[in-house]
């Protein structure tokens, strides 16, 4: 375990999740005229709100979840398995939705 | 502080004394579900995505079709699961909160901090279905032709109307149809008296077409109202039910979470942890409720704001 003082911590990653929600919502709303340039297959808008997505992702995982302090061979077991398979599904499965019936 | 009947108990699987990877059994094995499940999820929504783009051109977007908010009139597109993804975020914030006063051995803040998680979790389910009875219960209406493929009504100033709007015209209709059951003769009267409407695609396409088609499109096909697993007026079927599939799954989740924590609370209030002089059952239940936030979180992306 990690020695915290407090709970300033927890609340810190509160607000941040928080903020980040609520650009993405906002950003959802309003919709700006620049960031629907579309780049490699979706708009600029698309790549933020997934961007935003993995760095809320990161907290929950490495704060809440507590990944960040465990040791070096759990975080692996955890992170690679899912930071190599997830992207290659992704990938895989995209590419062929282009394609079907094309 | 582990107690001695504990000791005997971990000596008993893991053997050695030395702890692998410095974690114990319970949450090792917490992990590897998270891990699996995690990929169960990616696997289901990258299957999402792969519906997605091979529809792309008439995909039906998220934001014209989850627009209501308690309460509120008109078009509130994302406020909503906005709100659901706060109670959710919150309420993991609660949890890490418990799992922290547990580790100071602080029962009466874990006692309250789990109390609230469960009280979020209830929420957030309950939110999910007020979406579900919206999404089934449907919004505007949407004609079938009798290729399967669902068309919206407009009229010449672009905007989408509802079949209430079309019936008892634009000053007695709702935007919504609110529940009322129109049939197919009662809109293709409508559709045919009045040359300012036309059916439209959902979606990015959003292709029109004249009058005259879109009545010859009504006579052969159906009108749909709501949505099931066979057919929904927002688009194609697959969405609906990756909809059900994907936000019922994850629903299952928070509902088992919520059952899990009450057992732990219960266990709480019982002593449990105190006499077995850890509370680390509080943190192992926590890693499960704080996955379950964070697959919403893609979920959020994927489904809503994408």
């Amino acid at each position: 375990m990690a020695d915290h003082k407090g709970t300033w911590w927890i609340w810190k990653v509160f607000w941040i999740l928080l903020i980040i929600t609520a650009v993405e919502v906002v950003l959802g709303i309003i919709k700006p005229e620049f960031m629907l340039t579309q780049a490699l297959g979706t708009s600029i808008l698309n790549y933020t709100f997934i961007i935003l997505t993995l760095v809320k992702a990161a907290y929950i995982v490495q704060i809440f979840m507590h990944v960040k302090y465990e040791k070096k061979g759990l975080r692996y077991a955890l992170y690679l398995p899912s930071l190599i398979l997830i992207p290659y599904l992704t990938f895989i499965l995209l590419t062929e939705g282009s394609y079907l019936f094309t | 502080m582990a107690s001695t009947a504990e000791m005997t108990h971990e000596e008993n699987h893991w053997g050695g004394g030395s702890r692998p990877l410095g974690s114990r059994y319970g949450k090792l094995m917490m992990w590897f579900f998270l891990l699996s499940d995690a990929l169960t999820f990616s696997g289901f929504l990258t299957a999402y995505g792969l519906m997605r783009f091979k529809y792309e051109s008439t995909w039906p977007i998220a934001e014209n079709v989850f627009t209501h908010f308690p309460g509120l009139e008109g078009d509130q597109p994302l406020l909503y699961v906005a709100l659901m993804t706060f109670i959710l975020i919150m309420s993991s914030v609660t949890m890490v909160l418990a799992v922290n006063a547990g580790e100071k051995m602080n029962r009466r803040a874990v006692t309250n901090w789990m109390l609230l998680t469960i009280i979020g979790g209830f929420i957030f389910v309950g939110s999910q279905a007020w979406e579900w009875y919206h999404f089934i219960s449907g919004d505007t209406g949407a004609v079938e032709t009798n290729r399967q493929e669902i068309l919206h009504i407009y009229n010449n100033e672009g905007e989408r109307l509802s079949f209430s709007q079309v019936i008892h015209g634009m000053e007695e209709g709702h935007a919504s149809n609110h529940g009322e059951e129109f049939s197919k003769s009662e809109v293709l009267g409508a559709l045919k008296s009045n040359k300012a409407y036309y059916l439209q695609q959902p979606g990015k396409a959003g292709q029109a077409f004249t009058h005259a088609e879109s009545v010859a499109m009504l006579e052969a096909g159906d009108v749909v109202q709501g949505a099931n697993m066979i057919r929904n007026e927002y688009g194609r079927k697959q969405f609906a039910n990756f909809f059900f599939f994907i936000t019922g799954f994850h629903g299952f989740h928070v509902f088992s979470g919520v059952v899990i924590n009450f057992v732990i609370f219960y266990n709480i209030l019982l002593g449990t942890y105190e006499r077995r002089g850890h509370y680390r059952m509080v943190e192992k239940v926590g890693l499960y409720w704080h996955f379950v936030d964070l697959v919403w979180v893609f979920v959020f992306t994927f489904f809503y704001l994408v």
